[in-house]
């Protein structure tokens, strides 16, 4: 035993800062690289002893509901940005998605895609943020896989997580049930993410100090469930926006949706962002930002309810379902004029002049 | 945000809407007699739909969408020129991203990019030189494209190479010219229109004194307009006044940004560095004389047409547009000039669609047909398009 500890010491220190092709031949390399980065990281009871497969018990006050599971893949360029990395992302994006169908997320797998050459103190970083994101969304990173691949055959590192959640017994969120006179509410800024990443990239070379609204929302669709639990739906908008979000709910309920443009919360810099490139930030991506349809009787409630949460601060009502142009999303300029908005069609792409 | 919102003030927006309805009163138009005023530059196109200006206006008005979206008029045969040079291994291929989508007969930009060919979008010229000098070993190609407002900066791109002495950078000039299709749609015996809403980022560079022959020999109005709600609403009363007081001037709203005289700097680098080409061809409106301008002798050795043996300077110059197969049964054309609305045409919303467009106005959000898409989507198509087809 002392003998093999010796050995891995001798290993470690001579350990290659890069990911190598040699990492993802399932050997040693690979088996430490798993250990020292993502274990040492995710440590959990949920791992147990590290089987090919994860174990685990039901929280007994979710044992009537129903669970629910998501998947998702992250490809992120740049890797880090203001406001979060690649690994929060992972956690946040596929906790969000439990968590407006209902759910309370519990468990998370975690598969990494590494390009060869990656400085295994960046899948550190990434590794660190994952967990504490995990911690933060009171989830457990349980299960995973890593793949390195040569170079040019992926940007970096992929990551997907898929993720499993509880539904408590009552609860049935779906866009199908939102119903004419129901109101809009988003709990906070929109676009942030998208501007963040864009500006990110550095091709604007514009400064601008806004960051990732990267966040899980698990604690504010709970509260909002408890204050108003005829609450019909929750899309988190992520790509293409709240105005994708929108047009889906739209779709699925048959109803029009109202959508008022002085009620949007945008922070000044996102709009002027958007204003220098000609984009519209009901595109732009969102990852700590939902919008939710409740019974105009039950909005107060779930205002109040997601004011009390750091992630629901600047909730506000933007909008309401009606019997009105079926299927269709309607903004009310602030200048008095109707437009559509419609699905965003492929990418959005900075306008000439 | 700051010297933006102060121009998009509903109250003082009532105000100027009372005001056109009143001076539209003026000049008896009637919503079956309409005026028809064409906002010539696709900036205010978009903005008139954004702000669902054409809504807000009395129904005697009728905005009719100018050509003024250079993405939109860029003919196939162009975008096939960009997809030979941008596919040489040696090139990396830098532009505009609205340019990435135009259709060419052998797809888009961004299909060849998908391809493998090294296409970059870019947000300036300067960041294409930028390239050239990071990468010396290749050939680094910017596609010039725009109107007065964007050649400046292209030409100034230019002469800064020609300092550097690179040689690893070119230009493919696609730059066109506002007034020469202006005259041209004024020419056409279909045309009927009352008045103009002038560009204001090509006029910042061009002045107000280009557009003086519109006045003078056409008897037409034009106003130079911001790009602001309120800026597009005042333009709009200030042509419908001169109409009712039976004036035909050319005037400048857009004052705090146009000088009447342009800027001068700008001009002498642009024609330091361009001189007009005999014609140039515009999708939907064909070759008009002296429209596009090509680079001068001088700086012949960053001309990509030159380079690479494309384009109008080449022998092997493609066939024109009008004789395409594919863009048989669009009615691109007829849209450019304002003579039927997007909907008119039997491939609006069917075969063309922002997703897969047949025609350039289908792809720049700045296109006209793209706007009737986004903006005034399926409902106005379902409302009017019988009647629309029924009447054009």
């Amino acid at each position: 035993m002392s003998l093999r500890l010796a050995d891995e010491r001798y290993a470690l220190g001579r350990k290659s800062p890069s990911v190598t092709l040699a990492h993802g031949g399932g050997g040693k390399a690979m088996r430490d690289l798993i250990r020292d980065v993502f274990v040492a990281a995710f440590d959990n009871p949920g791992m147990g002893e590290l089987e090919d497969q994860a174990r685990l018990i039901m929280p007994p006050d979710l044992a009537d509901g129903r669970l629910a599971f998501t998947t998702d893949g992250f490809v992120v360029d740049p890797l880090f940005f203001p406001g979060g990395d690649i690994g929060t992302l992972a956690v946040n994006g596929t906790v969000n998605d439990l968590a407006v169908g209902g759910a309370r997320p519990l468990w998370l797998s975690c598969a990494m895609v590494i390009e060869e050459g990656v400085e295994i103190d960046t899948l550190h970083r990434i590794a660190a943020s994952m967990r504490r994101a995990a911690d933060a969304a009171g989830v457990a990173i349980v299960t995973g896989d890593t793949k390195v691949v040569g170079r040019g055959s992926a940007d970096k590192v992929f990551v997907t997580t898929s993720g499993v959640g509880a539904i408590p017994a009552g609860v049935d969120l779906a866009a199908s049930h939102v119903r004419p006179g129901d109101v809009a509410i988003v709990n906070g800024y929109l676009g942030d993410h998208g501007a963040a990443i864009l500006n990110a990239r550095g091709d604007m070379a514009l400064e601008s100090p806004v960051e990732s609204d990267c966040a899980p929302l698990g604690e504010l669709m709970a509260a909002v469930l408890a204050a108003a639990p005829a609450t019909r739906c929750a899309r988190d908008c992520t790509r293409g926006g709240l105005a994708s979000a929108l047009n889906e709910i739209a779709g699925a309920s048959g109803c029009g949706i109202d959508l008022e443009e002085t009620a949007l919360p945008l922070r000044p810099e996102v709009r002027g962002f958007c204003e220098i490139l000609g984009l519209d930030p009901l595109y732009l991506a969102n990852e700590g930002t939902l919008v939710l349809f409740v019974p105009p009787e039950q909005a107060d409630a779930a205002l109040a309810a997601m004011r009390r949460l750091p992630q629901g601060r600047e909730a506000r009502l933007v909008g309401r379902a009606v019997g009105e142009h079926p299927k269709t999303v309607v903004m009310q300029t602030l200048f008095g004029g109707g437009r559509i908005v419609d699905m965003l069609l492929g990418e959005q792409l900075p306008r000439i002049c | 945000m700051k010297y933006a919102d102060e121009f998009r003030d509903p109250v003082k927006a009532k105000a100027v809407l009372a005001a056109i309805e009143r001076a539209v009163a003026e000049t008896g138009a009637t919503p079956q007699e309409p005026l028809r005023v064409m906002e010539i530059c696709g900036g205010h196109t978009h903005a008139i739909f954004r702000y669902g200006l054409d809504k807000l206006t009395p129904a005697a008005i009728e905005f009719v969408h100018g050509p003024g979206c250079p993405v939109c008029v860029l003919p196939m045969t162009r975008v096939d020129e960009c997809l030979e040079i941008a596919e040489r291994p040696e090139v990396i291929f830098t532009t505009f991203g609205d340019a990435m989508r135009v259709p060419g007969t052998r797809g888009s930009l961004m299909q060849a990019k998908a391809r493998g060919a090294d296409i970059r979008m870019v947000y300036s010229p300067l960041d294409a030189l930028e390239l050239a000098r990071r990468i010396p070993e290749r050939e680094v190609v910017f596609f010039g494209l725009g109107f007065e407002t964007t050649m400046p900066s292209t030409a100034l791109t230019v002469q800064q190479a020609a300092r550097e002495g690179r040689t690893n950078f070119s230009l493919f000039c696609n730059h066109i010219l506002v007034p020469p299709p202006i005259r041209a749609l004024l020419d056409d015996p279909d045309m009927r229109l009352d008045g103009f809403v002038g560009p204001g980022h090509v006029s910042m560079v061009i002045g107000t004194a280009p557009y003086d022959f519109i006045a003078r020999d056409y008897g037409k109005p034009l106003v130079v307009a911001g790009f602001e709600p309120l800026d597009l609403l005042q333009s709009v009363l200030m042509v419908v006044r001169q109409i009712a007081e039976g004036r035909a001037e050319v005037e400048n709203q857009y004052a705090r940004v146009v000088p009447s005289g342009g800027n001068p700097a700008a001009l002498a680098a642009v024609e330091a560095v361009f001189e007009p080409r005999d014609a140039f061809e515009w999708r939907g409106l064909g070759e008009i004389d002296k429209s596009g301008v090509r680079m001068r002798e001088a700086y012949a050795a960053f001309d990509a047409e030159a380079k690479f043996g494309v384009g109008y300077g080449a022998a092997r110059r493609n066939s024109r547009d009008a004789d395409l197969p594919e863009l048989a049964g669009c009615r691109c054309g007829e849209v450019v000039k304002g003579m039927v609305k997007p909907w008119a045409c039997p491939k609006f919303g069917t075969a063309c669609t922002p997703e897969t467009p047949l025609g350039a106005l289908m792809v720049s959000s700045e296109g006209a047909c793209a706007a009737y898409h986004l903006y005034a989507g399926v409902r106005a198509r379902a409302v009017d398009a019988e009647s629309e087809r029924a009447v054009s």
